[in-house]
């Protein structure tokens, strides 16, 4: 089929003006319109279509990809430019309208890792297997975050966002790796152990940084040539790939001197102050990385404090563990029960290994141990004495001692204390935002009142009746007749097949019994809608309805969880906890589900985020999340109709997905238009009246878990 | 050629097993023999605890029996039921049975998988009773000097369900079993898969970065037995990377982000 014409410049006028509206001035507009009716059809579709998606969020960010457009999508792979887009969708969350237009404004820095028409390689995309393969290759662990350059500050390790300075994909992810190697070696031999840091300090010599670091990645090349030697090659293939020269003979010569023994890292020192002065830098690989210095000295204070501190506490648990009695007399003694020494072992590239003894007997370290003790050696070089001196949690701030709860993967947006960040999606960009939902877990404030009860008393026959029907469901052991194989001889099977043999006929073959050991293995989490619309009898049919549920999964023995939801805006995303899945049916929890009040809106899609996170956590054989809700998800900003709706169905793909089951009960009667698309023709349930609820609830339970 | 067909109970060991001491495990264990003591083998999968096993029973010469659990493996799959045979109900021992009678070696492969319920017919066996109770014959089975009882579990499935019983582990002398210092480890590969040192080191190498990735992503890193199948491969001339990840990586993972996290290391160290 042929392509369809191409817009006019006119035509595209007026599509522009439709997305951008009147915000954007005319003439403004038709400048950047004209270099579009160059393009073909597909293109022009493309670009309007991604002005649509910005627009969407930030006018401003619309028109700027306008002006840029043509140009960029001639020159670059589109899977290139998407990414670019996102990133600075991502930046506009984070940072706001000033920065995301800069990323815009800088294209070419951002596209400057890039060759026309590639396949590039983006590292969002690569990051797990990356972080994969530097957690084997390495003793402490490393982040990965992206950076405009790449460079480590010893741990974390940046890299751009989008490679493509090669032709294919397989060499660009070749690039990556190869920029993500050097910089775990620059860690891993010893480019920022302490002394050497402390003596660069020193130097006053704006030419001595440059050449120390040009001799320091030619020792680095030579470490990674000999221990992974496969990496080496592929660097090689890179260099030549990228058109990049040999080194001057000048260099040859130094590497050379390098040589005998890369992995001391001294040496470096010597030969820059040797030649500073009489030798010119070569121009850097394109996998070198940069150096920032004082981002290095800064982590690794920081990191020297806090390892001396967990390396004494966990020498001493131990101590504690191996040696009870000795551990309160070389507390007087002063003497460190704790040894550390150097065995050779020629398969380490330093040539040997830390081997630990308590009183004179080698120990084996455990994990902890061992990696930070490899850590300390990487910023000193030694084990200092006094490092193997155990001591006590108490003699220090417990900042030292744990890190900060870590909250997503990523920035995130606030450091509050016990704070989660969700992403959500964002069905206008057809992407999600970032770490947007700041969600808090609360519990519910108890009350103390006559509802359990009444409760009851109100629905005793019916909770007589799901008692039984509950027990029946329950795991037990069955002894099954008549089996081919079994424990025990089934006698009555046994005369049976007798007779027959005795009549003529073959004698059967399932002649034993077999005791059989059947499982539930069910974790289901309730998920309650607590937003303000339940006031009043629907929260009140809610509570009944989990009080009944309760009695009735307290006979089943299934591991259930209950968790309200409520929220207003992103920024305060809450879960309430009511029962955690490790929690008994307590009075405590009773008086939380009588204690069950509406709140604020109904956002879903966090709520069935950090469910099923927690669902993921629990080891069983079939998850559930079932909802309890009275409406389509709703909340006070932009989280209405569509969008909302659009990013519930999202968080559910997501859920199952890992494996969840969500069902979804609701008594709104016009959850017929929405609720088949979010979560699929036949897992919900619509009550057309809400005092059947708690009479329905356990059923519907009953009957998805058999 | 036909299959050798052996009863369990004359499965000798004539050939010695090649085994590669760790520390002293050998002394310990024929200590314990000595002592009617049975021994717990704890370590991961791979590190060589069957293998011990049957150098144990080369150097006590005695007939190894050897049950794999499974969490279907009831009482009477060790003890013995009865079958029908021609209308008539016929007693046949089970494993756990029959090396007592033969005064053999018992070795219960990975105990934690068998149902607790299973593993408490073993208790009385496992104390100075030395005792095996038939309930349906209404006999008790009295073991004789020679016999042995061990067992081996992973400690690494870190499971609530399955770990074992404070009553059945404190009857046991444990034994630990680790992945050997990477030295020996290398000499382990070399002599196991017949390739020289420069590869099995590196093999050993690879090893070790898997191992760094045990519990962020990877239940257990490549064992020693893995290492000594990937270079059994590269002795018969597949190439080390390609070895690498039909015998190791794809031994330890289905993910495939993990699975080319793992190649693109091979691929480093080749």
């Amino acid at each position: 089929m042929p392509e369809a014409q191409p817009l006019t410049v006119r035509q595209l006028h007026q599509q522009l003006q439709q997305i951008l509206s009147a915000d954007i001035h005319s003439c403004d507009a038709k400048a950047a319109v004209e270099p579009l009716a160059t393009l073909p059809r597909s293109l022009q579709e493309y670009v309007l279509n991604w002005i649509s998606r910005l627009s969407s969020t930030n006018i401003q960010i619309g028109f700027q990809f306008a002006c840029k457009a043509a140009e960029l999508v001639v020159r670059q792979d589109l899977h290139i430019i998407d990414t670019w887009l996102w990133h600075t969708l991502d930046i506009y969350d984070l940072s706001g309208i000033e920065a995301a237009l800069e990323v815009i404004h800088n294209v070419d820095s951002f596209l400057h890792y890039s060759q026309e028409h590639s396949a590039g390689v983006v590292l969002e995309e690569e990051q797990g297997v990356l972080q994969h393969f530097l957690q084997g290759l390495s003793g402490r662990r490393m982040k990965l975050a992206e950076g405009e350059q790449p460079y480590t500050d010893s741990e974390t390790l940046y890299l751009p966002p989008i490679v493509a300075m090669l032709p294919s994909t397989s060499e660009n992810f070749k690039l990556v790796k190869a920029m993500a190697a050097f910089q775990w070696a620059q860690n891993r031999f010893g480019s920022f152990r302490q002394p050497l840091l402390e003596q660069l300090q020193l130097q006053d010599d704006d030419a001595f940084l440059p050449l120390y670091q040009a001799i320091d990645n030619l020792r680095l090349e030579l470490c990674l040539q000999q221990e992974l030697p496969g990496l080496f090659r592929d660097l090689q293939a890179l260099r030549q790939a990228m058109g990049e020269k040999e080194l001057p003979t000048k260099w040859q010569a130094i590497r050379l001197q390098l040589q005998d023994n890369p992995f001391d890292a001294e040496q470096v020192m010597t030969l820059t102050r040797e030649h500073l002065g009489s030798l010119q830098g070569y121009k850097p690989r394109s996998y070198e990385p940069s150096l920032r210095y004082d981002e290095v000295v800064m982590r690794q204070n920081e990191r020297i404090e806090k390892e001396q501190a967990r390396l004494k506490v966990a020498l001493d648990a131990l101590q504690q563990e191996l040696a009870p009695d000795t551990a309160a007399q070389t507390a007087v003694a002063g003497e460190p029960p704790f040894q550390a020494d150097k065995v050779p072992d020629s398969t380490q590239p330093e040539g040997f290994r830390i081997e630990l003894s308590l009183n004179g007997t080698p120990v084996a370290m455990p994990e902890l141990v061992k990696n930070l003790i490899s850590s300390v050696m990487m910023d000193l070089d030694e084990l200092p004495p006094d490092y193997l001196v155990p001591a006590a949690t108490s003699d220090y701030d417990p900042r030292l001692l744990y890190d900060e709860k870590s909250t997503t993967d990523g920035a995130a947006t606030s450091h509050e204390e016990g704070t989660f960040f969700y992403k959500e999606w964002d069905h206008q960009r057809q992407h999600y935002r970032k770490n947007w939902c700041a969600v808090r877990e609360l519990v519910v404030k108890p009350r103390h009142d006559d509802f359990v009860r009444s409760t009851k008393q109100k629905y005793a026959p019916l909770i007589q009746q799901l008692n039984k029907t509950f027990e029946a469901m329950r795991d037990e052991d069955k002894l099954l007749k008549k089996q081919p194989e079994g424990e025990d001889i089934d006698i009555d099977a046994l005369v049976e097949a007798l007779a027959d043999h005795h009549a003529g006929q073959e004698m059967g073959e399932r002649l034993f019994t077999r005791m059989h050991h059947s499982e539930r293995n069910i974790a289901v989490c309730f998920m309650v809608d607590m937003s303000g619309s339940t006031q009043g009898w629907i929260n009140e049919a809610e509570r009944e309805a989990l009080i009944l549920l309760c009695e009735a999964l307290e006979h089943v023995g299934d591991r259930y969880a209950i968790y309200g939801f409520s929220g207003q805006t992103r920024k305060h995303c809450e879960i309430y906890r009511i029962k955690a899945f490790d929690e008994r049916y307590s009075d405590e929890v009773r008086s939380r589900i009588s204690g069950i009040e509406p709140k604020d809106y109904t956002r879903m899609g966090f709520a069935i985020r950090h469910l099923s996170s927690l669902l993921s956590e629990i080891d069983a054989h079939n998850r559930i999340l079932i909802t309890l809700s009275d409406g389509k998800p709703d909340d006070s900003d932009n989280y209405r109709g569509e969008y909302g709706i659009e990013d519930t169905r999202k968080a559910l793909i997501e859920c199952r997905q890992d494996g969840i089951h969500p069902y979804c009960i609701t008594i709104d009667k016009s959850a017929h238009d929405y609720l088949p698309h979010m979560y699929g023709a036949v897992s919900y349930t619509v009550l057309d009246d809400i005092s059947l609820l708690p009479y329905k609830v356990s059923d519907i339970y009953k009957r998805l878990t058999s | 050629m036909s299959a050798r067909v052996l009863k369990p109970e004359e499965n000798y060991i004539t050939a010695e097993p090649y085994y590669q001491p760790v520390g002293n495990e050998i002394k310990i264990f024929e200590a314990a023999y000595k002592q009617n003591l049975p021994v717990l083998l704890k370590g991961p999968t791979g590190c060589g605890k069957t293998r011990f096993m049957e150098h144990m029973a080369w150097r006590l010469k005695l007939p190894l029996i050897t049950v794999s659990c499974h969490d279907d493996l009831t009482a009477s799959d060790l003890v013995g039921r009865f079958l029908v045979q021609g209308g008539e109900t016929v007693w046949v021992d089970g494993p756990l049975a029959s090396a007592v009678r033969n005064g053999a070696i018992c070795y219960l492969d990975e105990v934690v998988e068998a149902r607790k319920d299973t593993t408490v017919v073993i208790h009385p066996l496992a104390d100075d009773r030395r005792v095996l109770p038939m309930e349906k014959l209404g006999q008790l089975l009295e073991a004789p000097e020679s016999f042995c009882l061990s067992m081996s579990y992973n400690p690494g499935y870190q499971s609530v369900l399955k770990d074992l019983k404070q009553s059945t582990r404190q009857r046991f002398v444990a034994l630990e079993f680790d992945y050997p210092a990477s030295a020996l480890e290398v000499a382990i590969v070399q002599r196991e898969s017949g390739v020289d040192e420069a590869l099995a080191s590196r093999l050993v190498k690879f090893a070790g970065m898997t191992r760094n990735l045990k519990g962020n992503g990877l239940d257990e890193g490549a064992s020693t037995r893995l290492l000594v199948h990937a270079g059994k491969l590269i002795a018969s001339g597949i190439e080390p990377v390609t070895a690498c990840r039909s015998a190791i990586t794809q031994a330890l993972t289905d993910e495939p982000e993990m699975l080319s996290a793992v190649n693109e290391l091979a691929s480093s160290i080749f």
